[in-house]
């Protein structure tokens, strides 16, 4: 797939998961009307209508003011106001940080993003913003020092790759209705146990003479192993999309600065510092450069550490890069 | 009947050739584009060097000429027209360039040098954005070009005027084996 196939497809598939995330909004929504509200006798499908709320809001809200929502949770300082106040070997670094982002987005033909840098001696980096021309990354402090300026560069080509195949918008949304997901099941989890009991246990004459019971019953069972294993079965699709995108942004990366050993080798002293990037917490993710939880889940293989990680195992990441490194010295 | 599927063919080829042009257009400017972004490139290029060369210039005097080299170069390359020609003159700046580093690394006061390691930095910065741009522009313009050349648009593009854009490529040997300076090194 070239560029704009890519981006295409990132689009299609945006509204592709939106649609399946209103639908299960819904179903969570319709539930709690048919359990709560049918049974006190009111007509407004006030459950539906709160849960598409809830997910719309949180999905407009983080489209449009995720950026500044990361930026400040990880105490991201802006490189232009930065580095005024540097001493002269540190003045070089940022410099250096500003050059390469540059060559990238000439080398990907987008706008420069803004840069950021996060105070943390963790080496990682992520990008975030609605997409070209409206982008932003940021890297770590940990990260300036430990690398080299080919290194540094592979980093912002797969971030630059990120910003260009408008993966950012995509993970960005999926984050939002994630957490929107997960809040509103806690929600009828509380309500269930405190309104609790079956939704036939009170009004069981009326339902049955209506011949709605086993229908409703049901319904609830299904409803209610729904909310049970939603958290789940959400995470782990997110989860799904986003290593999807981690591969390709590296492939994409390589192919901007066609170098791919700068990656590689940038990703291998990334992984020997596995201790948590303490700045960036749980929500962003999806956007490092690699897992800023340090978790160990990331370097094993194997179906359930698969399953939850946000990010390929780091060795089958480093692995596809060398390949492509051979790839292009045999052709 | 005969007339009405005339009009429906006439209909769909007019609203093809619209499409095609439309699409040719767009190409031409993304290609107008990347040559601008090359432009700018080199020009920050010819910039720099002045300010590269007089700072070098007090421990590398008996270095005089691969330092006249570099000067000529640019003044070369800032008189080039097109891109091929461009892309030649350009080739032999970059190759004197090249010299320059390989011979001022040499010099462990200009290494050391904070204000030296800077313009070095911005050197090389700017000479990825030139490559980096270089990829780009060559990257459309071969879309551009082959947009052109397939069937059936290549029966009206030249009639519209669309010609084949030149590729800025390197087109000296000498440049391929220019030598490759990494200042990446800490």
């Amino acid at each position: 797939m070239n560029l704009y196939e890519q981006q295409a497809s990132n689009r299609r598939k945006t509204w592709l998961i939106m649609s399946a995330f209103v639908l299960f909004l819904l179903f969570i929504g319709a539930g709690f009307d048919a359990v709560y509200i049918g049974r006190a006798g009111g007509f407004v499908p006030a459950g539906s209508l709160l849960a598409l709320g809830v997910g719309g809001a949180s999905a407009f809200a983080s489209y449009y003011g995720g950026d500044r929502a990361v930026l400040a949770a990880t105490h991201a300082a802006p490189l232009d106001e930065l580095a005024p106040a540097a001493g002269d070997a540190d003045r070089l670094k940022l410099q250096q940080l500003k050059n390469v982002v540059d060559e990238m987005a000439i080398a990907a033909g987008i706008p420069p993003p803004r840069v950021y840098v996060v105070p943390d001696p963790d080496p990682n980096a992520f990008a975030t913003g609605r997409g070209p021309g409206r982008a932003s990354i940021a890297v770590t402090r940990g990260l300036l020092d430990a690398l080299d300026r080919d290194e540094l560069q592979g980093v912002i080509a797969h971030e630059m790759s990120h910003i260009r195949n408008l993966d950012v918008r995509l993970m960005t949304i999926v984050a939002a209705l994630v957490g929107a997901a997960a809040l509103l099941s806690e929600w009828a989890r509380r309500g269930m146990m405190s309104g609790g009991g079956l939704p036939s246990s009170r009004r069981r004459g009326e339902r049955d003479r209506s011949g709605g019971g086993a229908a409703a019953l049901i319904f609830f069972v299904v409803w209610t192993i729904a909310i049970a294993v939603a958290p789940f079965v959400v995470q782990a699709l997110a989860m799904m999309v986003s290593r999807k995108r981690e591969y390709l942004a590296d492939a994409s990366g390589a192919e901007l600065t066609r170098n791919p050993l700068g990656l590689a080798r940038a990703l291998e002293k990334i992984e020997s510092a596995v201790a948590p990037t303490e700045a960036i917490n749980r929500g962003s993710a999806h956007l490092c450069i690699a897992d800023p939880l340090g978790r160990r889940v990331n370097l094993a293989e194997g179906f359930w550490s698969d399953l939850f990680a946000s990010h390929p195992p780091m060795p089958a990441r480093i692995a596809a890069l060398k390949a492509m490194a051979f790839q292009g010295r045999t052709a | 009947m005969i007339v009405i599927v005339l009009v429906a063919v006439a209909a769909i080829l007019a609203i093809w050739i619209v499409g095609s042009y439309n699409r040719l257009v767009g190409l031409r400017n993304q290609v107008m584009n990347g040559w601008r972004q090359i432009d700018v490139q080199l020009k920050r290029r010819h910039d720099l060097i002045p300010n590269l060369v007089s700072s070098v210039r007090g421990a590398m005097d008996f270095e005089r000429d691969t330092l006249t080299a570099v000067m000529e170069a640019r003044a070369k390359a800032i008189a080039a027209t097109g891109p091929a020609d461009a892309a030649q003159k350009e080739g032999q700046l970059t190759q004197a360039l090249g010299r320059l580093i390989a011979v001022a690394e040499s010099y462990p006061a200009l290494k050391s040098n904070e204000n030296v390691r800077a313009l070095m930095e911005e050197l090389t910065a700017t000479e990825n954005k030139v490559g980096f741009a270089r990829q780009f522009y060559n990257d459309i313009a071969t879309k551009y070009n082959t947009a052109q050349q397939v069937f059936p648009t290549n029966l009206f593009a030249a009639t519209f005027g669309f010609k084949t854009a030149e590729l800025f490529e390197i087109t000296t040997d000498a440049e391929r084996d220019a030598p490759v300076v990494d200042l990446s090194r800490k």
